[in-house]
């Protein structure tokens, strides 16, 4: 019985050095299940949501510039196929702007930008999900998400984050052209597998943009990032958005996301 | 709210003639030589204006002042341009822009006036670019008034897209929303699951602006007669405007087809004698245009296809040389996200004479030809940087047929949220003074806006 429990421990040990995640292997999900309910937790939660979204953008030298929308999303499948409507109060120069995408997973999305003064629809070329969302530090895919097949997962360790119980999750992108960061590492809170922070390493390893989720809420029983903040460490900006008035499961129709809405926004969702 | 909509028809009013952009004074010029003026006076603008500016404070009276956000938003803006042979100025011109909308329910209106200042022409005016009111049903949306429609898919070119543009505020460096001109007319959407239909009347006719003799090098054929008359359509219901637009998006294509009756919208030319002319009439064609377009992601950009058939009504057999041959246009565009912040758009248009031996006989002597094709091809530069508040982008037309180009490049830097200032330049060049681009050739400008948005 010793002797059997002995080599057990061996056997243990010796895996553990060798392949270190395989200590969580037996009581932890899996890498790519962590991943993936982290991206329904984040990105797909309730079969619908609204929300005002209030962005701060803050230059290294203290300079301010603010981004003011409604954002509606409504996902077709859970992990799959969202429809996104934005509307824009702020900056004023885009006040009225709305904009419209159909992610779709597996395949780039399709945008629709409608420009109020030339009453212009306009389809936005997406191939670069990567591309910088408004100006912000956000990307469309911190915004929208990024397909989990683009990545591959490890589950590093796990730690205490504050009060938080975490997974460290390490996602490095099968083809390296397809993301700007060479490697990623999420703190992913294990009761609502919502990202606590992120760091985001560049291809030569260097870390270069930090993402935190400053405050969860739960609205409608589900757990909810208010305040989050990306900060660029190698040009000093950072962008901090609130999300106000969120709502869940509130019924938005499926011709809210074409042409007819978004060159009119409906007043019911729009105010 | 009784207030405010007695505000919206003190300024509806005030504002009901239509001032263009660029306040063509109307002149001619006698048989002595001297230009006459047949513009609204001094006085009475000055009193429209003050009319506008108690209109605007009235408004502004009458907001509730719980509201956390103004209701007015606009802008202030600043805009010059000169040519660079000669420096002469062609546009001076600052300007505040109000923009306020109401709704109730589902029934809105929006204004969008402009007040101007004209420092070539010392004159001060307004111009009411879009006052319209809407209403929403479950399955319609309708709208009457001046307002602003765009169909098509071409970037600055336009086949099914036959409602009136300001060429020249666009040749001259003015803003780009300034190209559109608004219709004064009714739009109704029907959208149903399988189909959406959109139908435009538009029963005041609103000719293109174009380039003027008084700022550009124009080509004109009959240069030395100076008597001249315009003819616009009438604004009954014979000459109402109608389109037609039925849209779907299958699968992430946008497909649309496209059907109009009405007339060109620039001004076809004849005189009262070939040999010798002592009036010519500018006059517009009857025009139905038939087409569609088709646009969707593919080969990792967008591919837009968009085809039309211009029926020139009252010269189908394309016998008579003052009005434009039956047409065929086509485009085919791409645009691509190369990197980050960096894009690049291209097309193709050919447009098709189809009765081009009829109009090779019939032209008389002296003017200028026109070969059966004429091919366009465009490219879109647009790189942002810092965060994108810094923008250069270059747009440019060159056409192989006609062996002209024409040049915008450009360059905008956002100060904040609300201050931008742009820069750029109208290049033009041709091997022959009588095409499009070509005539334009003395017209090279530099111009500069500054904007402060609110």
């Amino acid at each position: 019985m010793e002797q059997k429990n002995r080599a057990y421990l061996f056997i243990s040990l010796l895996l553990s050095l060798t392949f270190p995640s395989f200590v969580f292997a037996l009581s932890s999900p899996l890498p790519d299940e962590i991943a993936r309910r982290s991206q329904i937790a984040l990105f797909y939660p309730g079969k619908d949501m609204k929300a005002r979204i209030y962005m701060r953008l803050l230059s290294k030298d203290g300079k301010e510039r603010i981004r003011e929308m409604t954002m509606l999303r409504k996902n077709l499948q859970e992990g799959g196929e969202q429809r996104y409507y934005i509307y824009f109060y702020q900056p004023a120069d885009v006040r009225d702007t709305t904009f419209m995408v159909y992610k779709y997973p597996k395949k780039d999305d399709d945008r629709w930008l409608f420009i109020p003064a030339l009453n212009l629809v306009k389809r936005i070329a997406a191939a670069d999900k990567n591309s910088s969302f408004v100006g912000s530090d956000f990307s469309y895919e911190d915004v929208s998400g990024r397909d989990i097949e683009d990545d591959s997962f490890e589950l590093i360790k796990e730690e205490l984050l504050g009060e938080a119980d975490t997974y460290v999750l390490k996602a490095v992108p099968k083809d390296l052209r397809s993301a700007n960061y060479g490697f990623k590492t999420s703190w992913i809170d294990k009761k609502s597998f919502l990202p606590i922070k992120e760091e985001y390493y560049d291809k030569r390893g260097a870390l270069y943009k930090l993402f935190t989720a400053e405050e969860i809420k739960e609205i409608k029983n589900i757990p909810t990032i208010i305040k989050r903040t990306m900060k660029n460490l190698q040009t000093g900006q950072g962008t901090e958005a609130v999300f106000r008035e969120i709502e869940y499961n509130v019924g938005l129709e499926d011709e809210i996301f074409t042409e007819r809405f978004l060159k009119k926004p409906p007043e019911k969702w729009i105010k | 709210m009784k207030a405010k909509i007695l505000a919206f028809f003190l300024l509806i009013r005030s504002l009901v003639r239509r001032h263009p952009s660029f306040p063509r004074k109307r002149e001619s010029i006698d048989n002595t030589g001297f230009r006459v003026k047949h513009g609204m006076t001094r006085c009475t603008r000055h009193i429209v204006l003050l009319m506008v500016s108690l209109v605007i404070f009235f408004l502004l009276l009458s907001l509730p002042s719980a509201w956390a956000q103004p209701m007015i938003h606009g802008f202030a803006q600043a805009d010059y341009s000169a040519k660079i042979s000669g420096g002469d100025l062609l546009i001076g011109d600052e300007r505040i822009q109000l923009r306020f909308n109401e709704s109730l329910k589902e029934t809105s209106f929006f204004i969008r006036a402009d007040i101007f200042h004209d420092s070539i022409e010392e004159t001060s005016s307004t111009d009411l670019r879009e006052g319209f009111l809407d209403m929403r049903t479950p399955q319609i949306d309708l709208r009457i008034g001046r307002q602003i429609i765009t169909w098509g898919i071409g970037d600055l070119i336009f086949i099914n897209d036959t409602f009136p543009k300001n060429f020249e505020a666009l040749f001259a460096g003015r803003p780009i929303e300034y190209l559109k001109k608004a219709s004064d007319g009714a739009r109704v959407n029907v959208s149903f699951d399988l189909l959406s239909f959109e139908l435009v009347a538009i029963p005041f006719f609103e000719p293109d602006t174009l380039p003027t003799k008084e700022r550009f090098a124009l080509f004109d054929p009959f240069a030395s007669t100076a008597n001249r008359e315009t003819i616009e359509p009438k604004p009954d219901i014979e000459d109402t405007e109608v389109a037609f637009r039925a849209y779907k998006n299958l699968l992430g294509l946008d497909l649309a087809l496209y059907a109009y009756k009405g007339f060109y919208h620039a001004p076809s030319m004849k005189a009262d004698s070939v040999t010798n002319p002592t009036i010519i009439t500018s006059f517009f064609p009857r025009l139905g245009v038939y087409g569609a377009s088709i646009q969707g992601s593919g080969l990792d950009g967008i591919i837009s296809l968009e085809a039309g058939y211009y029926d020139s009504l009252d010269d189908r057999d394309g016998t008579d040389p003052t009005i434009p041959n039956p047409q065929t246009k086509f485009l085919l565009g791409y645009q691509r996200q190369i990197w980050e912040d960096f894009t690049v758009g291209l097309q193709y248009y050919l447009e098709y004479m189809h009765h081009h031996g009829e109009f090779v006989q019939s032209l008389p002597a002296g003017f200028p030809g026109q070969d059966r094709i004429r091919e366009l091809i465009t490219l879109r530069l647009t790189h942002l940087y810092l965060y994108q508040t810094l923008k250069l982008s270059l747009f440019a037309f060159y056409s192989p047929t006609d062996d002209d180009y024409y040049l915008i490049p450009e360059i905008r830097y956002n100060i904040n949220d609300a201050m931008s200032v742009t820069g750029g330049f109208n290049i033009f060049d041709g091997k022959n003074a009588a095409t499009f681009f070509g005539q334009f050739d003395k017209d090279d400008n530099i111009y500069t806006y500054v904007r402060y948005e609110f």
